[in-house]
């Protein structure tokens, strides 16, 4: 079975086993639990949830979180897709997901993920990743804890250094 | 200065240790230079034609005098014993080994500097008024706001990956000394009829192949509600920025795709979501206020007997006092500007031993303070005018003395094809062609007020559009070329430049602008600037006498 790098409510980084299977929209849907594109989940995901299936939706830069916005609840996993490194339209969508939505489900990155930005993505309220790069949960908790201040409030609720401040 | 606490020390010592084993894992071939050109980059350093080029921060361009000494014994240990100070005033470092940048970052940490967010597409340095604290017209101390805006880009999780680099200019006084207009977001402090601290928010101004003078999208945000508007304005960017083509990245494009009011709609819809809950406490803002160590003055008079005597008795300290000093706002003081464009010299090179002796003038006559402007020069903002005779002697013994700040000599140009990767011409080479020219400083007073600006590219790091007289190089199949535009300003009243005409091979561009400034003194009505006169008369004299034997 497939594994993603987890961060556990802990803290703690691990490898765990991915029950999920990602679906291309052109691809035959497998048994079990699925991530498809939101096209398809807009088209299949009412059948496919009703199949008592786990969901998950992937969301490319260019689409649009508030989308999901009334179907959040029924949804396990938002994969956040990096479709290059650079691209960082999914930090601003993972925030959006958590703290104006407040999205309880998995935010998994997806695509060109480098532990570099490990640090980024914990901070901005991704907890599952598929690193591009082979790097491992200890690398990734290295980068993730690397500084031991952050500047601004964001979606992991860590005291930012005003805070600690007072 | 902004006295760093143990909690923005360790930020940097865990950001230095990061990059020491990033740097480590690229020496030891577990990385390609592929993978590692995006982590060299989050920390300001580049692959440049001969060596690698870092790039330190120098936040709002202010520094105390044990962080110019560290700068200067870095360039004297790790480059060629100098350093060059850029128009968004950090200091570039040209000839570094890689091998040694964990140790340049250390040393810079010791001292609470780094070189976070020089480059990459994030929220850079933030440009501020070089005479913050010293100069009368200011409504409030911009250092303040630059600072707290320091903290809040560094390392940033939802905006160290926007579509393009990102540049914020705050000036707090009438006339504009940061280029604030053509910055992606311009902060000018104002204050409300009912005394409430407040901005002005200029969006999408910017240089480069698309230059523009950005609109203003809210007249007055109260200051206290800073943060969560930029995190509303950078979020609507982030998403909604082009990405296609990264000439067409930055925000000026897409405050110009969708017009200034129709951006402000966005901005404010977002603004309204995210609410009081992204702004930072008042308590902290009134901490990094207090966090910023005193100034205390001494009460003196307007009128310094030995600073007058000293001009009677001495034609150049005259001349210098003349063209390099600007009014203080306590009696008695004085803004020294240090200029850094003397004669023949590349324009904001300072040696090593040049910026320890500024460390050691701001330490024994301007109360350990130093700041860098956006013009390439370093300024004492606060000097007694009694002490000013022994600043310029000691200043004219280490080659610092040019008395030239504002004139024609005072030339902004890029490092150009002598340093840069993406040049197409040489500029410093052309800045020293008219500089020499100019030599003659009675001429150079009597032309008074006139900025030249060259880039050796168009990607516009010299502002040639914002030069009163714009030099941009060019390669025409394999030579060198420079195209002149008038009339720019990157003041208050900022301005593009317009096209004069044809580019000019190298060895006509000093020759040319002799007969720019010709024209200039010929049609100009009583006290106008250069840049008065293009604009009353239009280009049209001005390209007549330029190309009149071209036929």
């Amino acid at each position: 079975m497939p594994t993603r790098i987890k961060l556990q409510s802990d803290g703690t980084f691990v490898l765990a086993e991915d029950p999920f299977t990602h679906v291309g929209d052109d691809e035959g849907l497998p048994p079990g639990d699925v991530i498809i594109s939101l096209t398809r989940f807009q088209s299949d995901g009412d059948r496919l949830l009703s199949e008592g299936r786990s969901v998950g939706v992937r969301i490319e830069p260019a689409e649009e979180v508030e989308t999901l916005a009334y179907d959040l609840p029924r949804i396990a996993v938002v994969a956040v897709a990096f479709p290059k490194y650079r691209d960082g339209r999914a930090y601003t969508a993972a925030r959006l997901l958590r703290e104006r939505y407040g999205f309880k489900g998995e935010i998994r990155a997806v695509g060109d993920v480098l532990r570099e930005q490990a640090g980024f993505m914990v901070r901005t309220g991704m907890d599952a990743f598929e690193p591009a790069d082979g790097s491992t949960p200890e690398q990734w908790a290295h980068v993730a804890h690397r500084q031991r201040h952050v500047y601004q409030r964001a979606a992991d609720g860590r005291l930012p250094a005003f805070a600690e401040r007072e | 200065m902004y006295q760093y606490d143990t909690l923005d020390k360790e930020f940097l010592a865990d950001r230095a240790a990061e990059f020491r084993e990033q740097v480590g894992r690229r020496l030891a071939g577990e990385i390609t230079e592929d993978q590692f050109k995006p982590i060299r980059l989050m920390n300001g350093l580049y692959l440049q034609l001969h060596a690698y080029m870092l790039r330190v921060a120098i936040p709002y361009g202010s520094l105390n005098p044990t962080q110019m000494r560290a700068l200067a014994e870095i360039g004297r240990k790790y480059d060629k014993g100098y350093g060059h100070f850029t128009t968004r005033q950090n200091l570039q470092f040209h000839w570094i080994k890689l091998a040694d940048t964990p140790a340049i970052l250390d040393e810079l940490a010791a001292v609470d500097m780094h070189a976070i967010q020089t480059s990459g597409n994030c929220i850079r340095n933030v440009t501020a008024d070089p005479y913050a604290g010293a100069t009368a017209e200011e409504i409030d101390d911009p250092r303040v706001w630059s600072e707290a805006i320091r903290q809040w880009s560094s390392l940033h999780p939802e905006f160290s990956f926007l579509p393009r680099k990102f540049k914020i200019a705050i000036t707090a006084s009438a006339k504009d000394r940061t280029a604030a207009k053509v910055h992606d977001i311009g902060l000018m402090v104002r204050r409300a009829r009912d005394g409430t601290l407040g901005f002005e928010v200029i969006v999408g101004g910017g240089l480069g192949r698309t230059p523009y003078v950005g609109p203003t999208i809210r007249e007055f945000l109260p200051a206290n509600r800073l943060f969560s508007y930029l995190e509303a304005v950078l979020r609507v960017y982030n998403r909604h920025g082009r990405r296609d083509n990264s000439y067409k990245a930055r925000i000026k494009i897409l405050v110009a795709a969708l017009g200034a009011e129709e951006f402000a709609r966005q901005v404010e819809v977002e603004w309204e979501k995210v609410g009081a809950a992204g702004d930072l406490p008042d308590t902290e803002i009134a901490r990094i206020r207090g966090a910023f160590a005193p100034t205390s003055f001494d009460t003196l008079v307007n009128r310094s007997e030995a600073f007058e005597e000293a001009k009677a008795a001495d034609p150049i300290f005259a001349r210098w006092a003349r063209n390099n000093l600007r009014p203080h706002k306590r009696p008695g003081y004085s803004i020294v500007e240090i200029s850094l464009k003397g004669i023949g010299d590349t324009p904001g090179d300072a040696s090593s031993d040049q910026m320890d002796l500024v460390a050691d003038l701001a330490e024994r006559y301007g109360q350990d303070d130093i700041r860098v402007t956006h013009e390439q020069n370093l300024v004492l903002p606060h000097v007694k005018l009694d002490d000013l005779a022994v600043v310029h002697a000691e200043l004219q013994r280490a080659g610092l003395a040019t008395p030239n700040v504002n004139l024609i000599s005072d030339i902004i140009a890029c490092p150009g094809l002598d340093y840069c990767a993406l040049a197409n011409a040489r500029a410093i080479p052309i800045a020293q062609d008219i500089a020499r020219k100019f030599e003659n400083q009675d001429r150079a007073e009597l032309i008074g007020e006139l900025k030249i600006k060259i880039s050796g590219c168009i990607n516009a790091c010299g502002h040639h559009h914002i030069g009163h007289i714009g030099i941009l190089g060019v390669d025409k199949k394999g030579e060198e070329f420079y195209q002149l535009t008038l009339g720019g300003s990157g003041a208050e009243d900022a301005a593009v430049g317009s096209m004069l005409g044809p580019a000019l091979p190298a060895n006509r561009v000093a020759e040319a602008i002799d007969v720019l400034v010709d024209v200039y003194l010929r049609e100009r009505q009583g006290e106008e600037r250069f840049l008065d006169t293009v604009r009353r008369t239009g280009v049209a004299p001005f390209k007549e006498a330029v190309y009149a034997d071209a036929n």
